[in-house]
């Protein structure tokens, strides 16, 4: 600011500034007015998260079963349990497989079919709601059905497989841990490509059309549009469908413990199927489920961060 | 003054944050000082019926029962009991919940697997002389009191027994020239009955089927084949496992003989428990392993023969499974809690309730009832129920070894029957290690 030019004053110099004690109690009120707006939320935050997870958290540092209670703290004996557990590693192992298997063929296949369905036709009114009309169907509910269709004997699949000729015989879709993780993403393929889809949907639309037609006009062809402007105005939205498809697969459970009970031969064996083994079937054994969950949590914070700091970046 | 009025404010909420805190502190303390078991024996043998409200719970797949005994007891007394139900895979967390924070209902049911956890954990009162004064104390099945007694202290009657029998299709009997009134009598007759069935080469019907990835589903069905035969599969009071006995040994061979020769339903490798019944009901399979308390069930569609598990070379065994019932910890009406077990006791409940409703009876004294005359098939379910080898195995860790998802049991079941066997030693080792945890 050049030093010549005055100060512009704040208040016309006709009015005359209110006495400390006045300015003082008008900014209390609107501090109050402010703690006032924030409580209702501040409370339900304290006492639906932050108090769960402090609980939790007291929990996985304590000898803590499910009838016996609370038996002193066991720092850090849980933690120690948990990583030792025999199915431990392998469960890790097939979450992370499940989580990257699903959220490429989801994002993927939805991001295809917002685009099918993008230009509204005589069609695709009937196509964006028969997609998404599995998304308004609970995934247990879903599971079960699935789990009916599945039926070696009385499922629909696999005689519709047999009358095309590409079985001879019974199929088996839950028997190997290799069908069993294959029929598993079918299902969650099926119940949430159109939820994805939507949110892709509506991220296309609000492309402008102004853009595709001044890259028309400077000569690219459909693949440079679609690399070129799609995907780079998509990236919020994709990057958002990519969160909520990860956390949802790294915390996969009722699909599995209804198709296959973390079986065959324990190789469904999902990290939250692990979890709710060692706090209700047979272990009975709260402190260590709550160092499993915190474990999870911990890295659940850390992908989701930085999946967001890497989304900022891109997008500063 | 803003500022006088908001201490006034602070110190009232401490003064009532205070006084809540107290109040929640005292009724803490006189809970644990009121235990039910002082209580429990107020009214005598058959405890109080004094108008009061008693709330029950239970699992879902006991309903039918449950319901039909609490509307008897509603009916014919003043004490009212609400009764309430929990889908099976959610029950174990809902008691742990409801342990853990003091709120357990005046009565409830467990499966008899998780008796011994349960009352080794405290969760049910002390119920000893008052199970010793009723008048046919010694005729209550023994496997049920047994697996609620610890250290030599009773906790819990049977509320439902659930016996595992051999089902067979009588229809696809005939039609495979086998006598359809009599059913298998040795673990190779049940086989070569399986094997005939498929014989018949009917689309989608199969010899037999079996629970293929549910622990729960075998134990119950595969271990009474081992009574039978006169091994037991658990040693120390449920602390090793003995899964690689002669007779497992001849059980495990057999399955996997059907297996492979195409006579098991192919559904079985797959199935979880949801729906291990569902093709013999309709009328798909020729003789498997079953829940006593689904024939009626069965019965509607399937004309059903009944006979006891038979062991390799004969013999009649069952597992004596369904649910124990007691009174909680924190129940405050135990002696009214008592008059419902007392009752439940009863020959008005168990004929009157549960033999009417085709559903085994408790009390080997009332096994030859008015019901079971007339349908021989009850007669040989509540007679194998008292068979000498009929048992309810007794575990503390039961539920993580054998019923749990993935539990060593399953693994075992799983490489006896769909693999080549060779595991045996390692896998009865891990089930081993399971229950000695």
């Amino acid at each position: 600011m050049p030093t010549s030019l005055k100060r512009v004053p704040t208040r016309p110099p006709d009015q005359v500034a209110p006495a400390p004690s006045r300015r003082r109690s008008a900014r209390s009120r609107r501090r109050l007015t402010g703690w006032a707006y924030a409580a209702p939320t501040a409370l339900f935050v304290t006492l639906f998260f932050a108090v769960p997870v402090l609980l939790v958290g007291r929990m996985s540092i304590s000898d803590w079963g499910l009838f016996a209670g609370d038996r002193g703290v066991n720092l850090p004996d849980n933690f120690v349990d948990a990583v030792d557990l025999r199915l431990f590693w392998p469960a890790v192992g097939f979450t992370v497989k499940y989580t990257v298997i699903t959220t490429v063929i989801l994002i993927g296949l939805s991001l295809g079919l917002a685009l099918l369905v993008q230009e509204s036709t005589r069609w695709t009114g009937f196509l964006r709601t028969a997609v998404l009309v599995p998304s308004a169907l609970g995934l247990a509910s879903a599971s079960l059905l699935f789990y009916a269709l599945y039926s070696p004997q009385s499922g629909p699949f696999g005689e519709v497989l047999r009358d095309v000729g590409l079985a001879d015989g019974p199929i088996s879709f839950l028997g190997t841990p290799d069908a069993a993780l294959w029929s598993t993403v079918g299902l969650i393929v099926w119940r949430f490509a159109g939820f994805y889809m939507l949110l892709l949907l509506v991220a296309l639309q609000g492309i402008s059309a102004d853009v595709y037609e001044a890259a028309e006009l400077d000569g690219c062809n459909r693949w440079q549009r679609f690399t070129r402007i799609t995907l780079p105005l998509l990236r919020s939205s994709l990057a958002m469908c990519a969160i909520l498809c990860v956390t949802g697969s790294l915390l996969a459970f009722d699909q599995f413990y209804i198709l296959t009970k973390g079986g065959p031969d324990n190789g469904t064996m999902t990290i939250v199927q692990l979890i709710y083994n060692a706090a209700f079937q047979g272990g009975n054994d709260l402190g260590l489920a709550a160092a499993l969950s915190i474990i999870v949590l911990v890295v659940l914070l850390v992908f989701n961060l930085g999946q967001f700091r890497w989304l900022r970046g891109k997008d500063a | 003054m803003i500022r006088t009025r908001t201490r006034g404010r602070q110190r009232r909420l401490v003064a009532v944050a205070a006084a809540i805190a107290t109040t929640a502190a005292l009724t803490a303390c006189g809970g644990s000082d009121d235990g039910p078991a002082g209580a429990v024996s107020a009214g005598g043998v058959e405890g109080v019926d004094d108008g009061s409200t008693l709330t029950l719970w239970t699992r879902a797949p006991l309903e039918f029962q449950a319901n039909l005994l609490v509307e008897a007891y509603n009916r014919t007394h003043k004490n009212k009991v609400e009764l309430t139900i929990t889908p099976n895979d959610d029950y174990v967390s809902r008691v742990g919940a409801a342990a853990g924070s003091g709120d357990l209902p005046d009565l409830f049911a467990a499966d008899v697997v998780y008796l011994p956890n349960w009352t080794e954990a405290g969760l049910f009162a002390d119920v000893t002389e008052q199970i010793g004064q009723l008048p046919h104390a010694d005729e209550i099945n023994k496997g049920h009191l047994d697996a609620g007694t610890r250290d030599g202290r009773r906790h819990v009657l049977p509320f439902v027994l659930d016996l595992s029998v051999m089902f067979w299709n009588k229809a696809l009997y005939q039609e495979a020239g086998l006598d359809p009134e009599k059913g298998p009598s040795t673990l190779a007759e049940f086989a070569e009955h399986a094997k005939a069935v498929q014989g018949l080469d009917k689309e989608g019907v199969h010899g037999t089927s079996f629970g293929g990835n549910c622990g729960g589903c075998t134990v119950f069905t595969w271990f009474p084949t081992m009574w039978a035969s006169g091994d037991d599969p658990l040693l120390d009071d449920g602390a090793k496992s003995v899964l690689d006995n002669p007779s497992a040994k001849q059980l495990y061979g057999t399955w996997r003989d059907l297996w492979d020769s195409g006579a098991v339903d192919p559904a079985s490798k797959d199935e979880t428990g949801a729906t291990w019944v569902a093709a013999f009901q309709q009328g798909k399979v020729g003789v498997m392993p079953y829940p006593a308390t689904l024939l009626a069930t069965a019965d509607k569609t399937v004309d059903v023969g009944v006979a006891p598990l038979p062991g390799v070379d004969g013999g009649a065994s069952t597992f004596l499974g369904g649910d124990g019932i007691g009174i909680s910890k924190d129940s405050e009406k135990a002696a009214q809690a008592w008059n419902f077990l007392s009752w439940l006791m009863s020959e008005e409940a168990q004929v009157g309730v549960l033999a009417a409703n085709n559903s085994s009876v408790a009390r080997s004294d009332l096994t030859n009832n008015e019901h079971t005359r007339e349908d021989p098939r009850l007669l040989a379910i509540n007679e194998v129920a008292a068979a000498a080898d009929s048992r309810t195995p007794m575990a503390v860790n039961f539920q993580q070894a054998f019923n749990a998802a993935g539990s060593p049991w399953v693994t075992l079941v799983r490489n006896q029957v769909f693999g080549d066997g060779s595991s045996l030693a390692a896998d009865n080792a891990a089930v081993s290690e399971a229950l000695g945890q």
